[in-house]
């Protein structure tokens, strides 16, 4: 069982929380001409690293708002955990 | 190589059994081969044995950072199909099935292919007309397929819940009957064995760590038994293709995540087929040696643990008994867990890739082990043509980029959900 600090309401245990990927990938700016490249990236590339991992979740069984988790993908440790507009 | 048969088995009753030979060497690396493939599972031991056998290059190694049969081949639930609705999906599947068919006979190593059957349950007339259709795109790709009713099910499978006033009441299912499971270690025994006799040096507790490429072009790869040279480097790690990716700076369309698995108790002969939830995600079928194998869904986040979490197995469990309700009076005796590519679309890669003499095998999400002969026999024919077969032309890497995708079942990029 991982128990994720949620920042707004404390430990909790990951039944309550549902997985949101990578944090890191940044959807392209819209008003901007956008490559085939840039899309490809965006949608369907990931770095998928053994070790650290700064990752989306939403507490959605709790407060619903979404969160930043920084785990490691071998140990499952969890790292820290941020507001979703906190940058580590 | 000493043949396995029953003259041979009395012969060496009568010696205690002490004339068998080893089933493969344990060589050290040598400086130069023609083809390294990295990776020891089920599907590199493959793609050597067809490599040798059907392109006549034997001077190949398999490098293993573990032991054969350690990972992914050791780790799945057996589950052979074919079951699927796009033809490049239909095709090279059924391509397989041919091969497991055969390939008892072929590696002279009994595989125990054991063709029960498999059926898909469905829960709603939507899932039966969706059934329908899948089954008759099998049927067009020439692969068997039979559309069940309730009253047809529950002659076959009598005890799964047919109860009225469940949540999910079973409206009849999608059969493939010549479906079924193999044992899955035999499979990495056999090709193990056959292509060690024809000359692959089979190297394990041998780590990649990194590669020697010069002017686009693939020189050799580095490990943890020194420098070895080859023009030829087939990928085939299942699970860790994005580490191997990041020695080469490459991105790939690829996460890694967790899958369980588990078996209960053995008890009596009680399921002569493999049987799929409609409602979730869990299969069932019955060991040889009788117990339950039962596995769903992923854990649901990246991983590399090859170990996962009580409340997946609970979820998965508790579909399991909504299905046979017997299985809540059973003990569960072992649980795992291994980690496997889930590529974006859901659908493997097999292909060459922008360095020179590199190939690339991966992204088969939970369904690499019925695919073993087929995937072997295209990379095999991948690398030594030096251009993918017609069977694996759909599972290129740029097919992301360009849009032409192989999304048998529409979930799109969110490789977690399942």
């Amino acid at each position: 069982m991982l128990h994720i600090k949620c920042p707004h309401c404390g430990l909790r245990s990951q039944n309550e929380f549902s997985y949101g990927g990578d944090a890191t990938i940044k959807r392209p700016e819209l008003n901007k001409e956008i490559s085939d490249k840039d899309w490809d990236n965006f949608v369907y590339l990931r770095k998928s690293p053994r070790g650290k991992h700064l990752e989306l979740w939403q507490h959605i069984s709790g407060c619903r708002q979404w969160i930043k988790v920084e785990r490691d993908t071998l140990t499952h440790e969890i790292l820290k955990t941020l507001k979703a507009n906190e940058e580590i | 190589m000493q043949k396995y048969s029953i003259l041979n088995l009395v012969k060496e009753a009568f010696n205690k059994h002490e004339g068998w030979e080893v089933a493969w060497k344990d060589p050290n690396p040598k400086k130069e081969y023609d083809v390294i493939i990295i990776g020891g599972g089920g599907h590199g031991l493959a793609t050597a044995y067809y490599l040798a056998k059907e392109h006549k290059i034997t001077n190949v190694a398999i490098i293993e950072k573990g032991w054969i049969g350690g990972g992914n081949v050791g780790r799945n639930t057996t589950i052979i199909r074919s079951n699927y609705m796009h033809d490049e999906n239909g095709l090279f599947y059924e391509k397989s099935m041919k091969l497991w068919r055969s390939m008892s006979q072929d590696l002279n190593f009994n595989v125990m292919f054991s063709p029960r059957g498999i059926i898909n349950l469905a829960h709603s007339d939507a899932q039966m007309n969706s059934y329908s259709r899948r089954g008759n795109s099998m049927r067009l790709n020439g692969i068997d397929a039979l559309l069940l009713n309730r009253e047809e099910l529950k002659k076959i499978v009598p005890m799964l819940d047919f109860s009225e006033n469940v949540r999910f009441p079973i409206f009849g299912g999608l059969m493939q009957p010549s479906g079924g499971t193999a044992r899955h270690d035999a499979v990495a025994w056999g090709y193990a064995r056959q292509a060690d006799s024809m000359g692959v040096d089979i190297i394990q507790h041998c780590e990649v760590t990194g590669f020697d490429i010069v002017n686009g072009k693939i020189k050799g790869v580095k490990t943890s038994k020194g420098e070895i040279k080859s023009k030829k480097v087939g990928l085939c790690v299942a699970g860790n293709t994005s580490v191997l990716a990041e020695m080469l700076n490459m991105t790939l369309p690829i996460e890694t995540h967790l899958l369980q698995a588990c078996v209960s108790e053995p008890i009596k002969p009680i399921l002569n087929h493999v049987v799929t939830f409609g409602a979730g995600h869990f299969y069932c079928s019955q060991s040889d040696k009788g117990e339950m194998v039962m596995g769903g869904d992923l854990d649901g986040y990246n991983s590399y643990a090859q170990r996962g979490n009580l409340p997946t197995l609970q979820h998965v469990l508790t579909e399991g008994i909504a299905m046979f309700p017997f299985l809540s009076k059973l003990k569960m005796l072992r649980t795992w867990g291994g980690i496997m590519d889930m590529s974006m679309d859901g659908s493997p890669i097999i292909d060459k890739t922008h360095i020179e003499g590199l190939y690339l095998n991966c992204g088969w999400c939970y369904g690499g082990f019925k695919a073993t002969p087929a995937s072997g026999w295209t990379f095999a024919h991948t690398i030594a043509q030096d251009r993918p077969h017609e069977l694996n032309t759909g599972y290129s890497l740029n097919r992301f980029s360009t849009g032409r995708l192989i999304d048998e079942k529409g979930l799109g990029t969110k490789t977690w959900i399942s």
